[in-house]
């Protein structure tokens, strides 16, 4: 008898639990089945998709450039990033390079996107282990960089700005005086939070050693961006496989060396430092270098300017044709990747010659890391679930695409 | 743009992963800087741990694996799938050919993170991957049918839902389109003009 009593004890202790899709720590629509043993974790099944919206179906009956816009939707957190993937991919097909302007612009508002990122990521990872004020901070200074986007594209979200060949409109220099005036403040506000949180005693008993990712997870769970850094690998697109003007720019790439939940917060704040220093070099190279065009003059992807319009024929034809028709791709297929702040952001794209893409792929980081979530909770504690999941950096635009 | 050392070596590559996987190369080649290799989809298993193992390849992060559809050939997909070697710095893209009946060999069991990728697939593009651990839907609805990534799919989809107040819940209808989906075809006509526009017989005849 005493044993049966003991076996319905243990059978007491397992339990399935249902996390989202609506709870404010699932960042976004994630809904998790958690097969529980008391409070310890032996299952993660994530169900995904509940915020499918067919971009890639979309996308192969629109032109090129009518379907740029869908990728600022994908990681919502750092919308141009997306956008140069799409832009880098198209230009690769068609064999064009940027003119140095805009590509000094790209990296410019990439890199003030990768701080929009992390400032989000980092401050609601600090409000998942209770710390409420952080992210009243980070929120301050992203309406900052929001301001920004608006200022460069007209939208503070959704900025459809990068094109390929460019990017849409030149920034006036008001804007970039005072980008260089933020940057010269911003570290200020990095360095408050630090001492407020990164010595914090139930800060790192909520972080450290929690959601160790060693080499093999890496290489077996296809990891990217700070979920590689955090664990010591000096991996980063913008300095192994450059693209834009990176390899001319000085910037340095944090790495962490346990690869646990801290190491990756600690990562997310110094990118935040060098990207700074990167926004600041370009405004130094934009001023430096003057002005100079910032699409692709004469080419067939440059919309013709309004004065030119109003009285040739041909350039009205040509803007008639560019925003109707669209331009035409060669037949090829191609990938392209940028580092994105959330890890390898890849769009894989098959042309056949037409002015629609035939297929386009969107790899995005987070797919990959979400997977993972049974992998790094299995044997962690419930309230570790919410800590592993605000350290890779999830963002539902982008997985169920 | 491209680098000539870097293809040079990208095309050594490839002549040396034919060279060892002779069954199950098609065929490889760099195009824009890019190494495509076409495989035996019977040999890909084998392949993919190749070039994962071998010392000059050592693939070891999986991208991504996807499908394409072509409805005009006889196997009709196309899976896809792109490797990353983090120690080598470079990259390669594996396709092979499958038909709506028959499987691909899955290779979750060399990279777990192929799980996902070919739930995916699957969802997408109705693509059987054989000897996959959990085969189900992943992005679309919970009872969902059909294949949504396939060029004969329409964008409109089958069904639409709504939240009907009366019942208290949601509802699933079939779609209903105000008017006719409007795909309108932009190509360009000037080059394709070869026939005669009405009233060109006039500019051949003589003025009286």
């Amino acid at each position: 008898m005493a044993d049966t009593a003991h076996l319905t004890e243990m059978e007491d202790r397992k339990f399935t639990l249902n996390f989202g899709p609506q709870h404010p720590a699932a960042h976004g629509v994630l809904r998790m089945i958690l097969d529980l043993d008391g409070e310890v974790v032996t299952r993660v099944d994530s169900h995904i998709g509940l915020l499918h919206r067919g971009t890639e179906k979309l996308l192969e009956y629109k032109t090129f450039l009518q379907g740029m816009p869908y990728f600022d939707r994908l990681d919502y957190c750092a919308p141009m990033n997306q956008e140069h993937a799409w832009c880098l991919a198209i230009e690769k097909l068609l064999g064009v390079t940027v003119p140095r302007r805009a590509s000094l612009i790209r990296v410019l508002y990439s890199e003030l996107g990768r701080i929009m990122s992390h400032l989000l990521n980092v401050g609601t990872g600090i409000m998942d282990v209770g710390a409420l004020t952080p992210i009243t901070w980070c929120f301050e200074e992203r309406e900052k960089l929001c301001v920004f986007y608006e200022r460069a594209s007209g939208s503070r979200m959704h900025a459809a700005y990068f094109r390929p060949g460019g990017v849409h409109q030149d920034l006036p220099q008001a804007l970039l005086d005072d980008l260089a005036e933020w940057c010269d403040d911003f570290p200020k506000m990095l360095d408050q939070v630090e001492s407020l949180v990164t010595e914090n005693r139930i800060f790192k008993q909520r972080m450290v050693d929690i959601g160790v990712v060693d080499e093999k997870t890496i290489m077996d769970w296809g990891f990217s961006g700070v979920m590689v850094r955090g664990s010591g690998f000096a991996w980063d697109l913008r300095r192994a496989q450059p693209y834009e003007c990176y390899s001319e720019l000085d910037f340095k790439i944090p790495v962490g060396r346990n690869g646990d939940n801290y190491d990756r917060y600690v990562c997310r704040m110094e990118e935040m430092r060098e990207s700074t220093k990167i926004m600041q070099q370009c405004i130094e190279l934009l001023a430096k270098e003057g002005p100079g065009p910032v699409l692709l003059p004469g080419s067939k992807m440059a919309p013709p300017r309004r004065a030119e319009m109003k009285n040739s024929m041909e350039a009205l034809i040509h803007h008639f044709k560019l925003y109707t028709e669209g331009f035409h791709v060669p037949e090829g297929e191609t990938y392209a990747a940028v580092e994105a702040p959330k890890g390898e952001f890849g769009v894989y794209l098959v042309s056949d010659g037409t002015n629609r893409p035939y297929r386009a792929k969107i790899r995005a980081p987070g797919y990959p890391h979400l997977q993972a979530m049974d992998h790094l909770c299995k044997g962690h504690m419930l309230a570790d679930v919410s800590a592993v999941l605000g350290s890779l950096d999830i963002v539902f635009g982008e997985i169920d695409r | 743009m491209i680098d000539a050392e870097a293809i040079e070596s990208l095309k050594d590559l490839g002549a040396h992963i034919s060279a060892r996987q002779p069954d199950a190369v098609r065929a490889a080649d760099v195009v824009l800087g890019e190494l495509t290799i076409l495989a035996e989809r019977d040999h890909v298993l084998g392949l993919l741990r190749f070039l994962r193992d071998d010392q000059q390849c050592n693939f070891e992060t999986l991208i991504d694996v996807c499908g394409v559809d072509y409805p005009e050939r006889t196997e009709r997909f196309e899976v896809v799938y792109h490797l990353l070697s983090m120690r080598m710095n470079h990259r390669v893209r594996v396709r092979v050919q499958t038909s709506e009946e028959t499987p691909v060999p899955s290779i979750v069991g060399l990279w777990p993170a192929a799980n996902w990728f070919e739930r995916e697939a699957f969802d997408m593009y109705g693509i059987q991957f054989s000897d996959h651990p959990d085969l189900r839907r992943i992005l679309t609805d919970y009872g969902f049918e059909g294949y949504p990534l396939r060029k004969d799919f329409p964008l409109t989809g089958h069904y639409e839902v709504r939240y009907d107040d009366l019942e208290k819940r949601v509802v699933y209808e079939p779609v209903e389109l105000a008017q006719e989906y409007r795909n309108f075809d932009f190509l360009s006509p000037w080059e394709g003009m070869t026939s005669q526009i009405p009233g060109d017989e006039k500019a051949e005849e003589v003025p009286e």
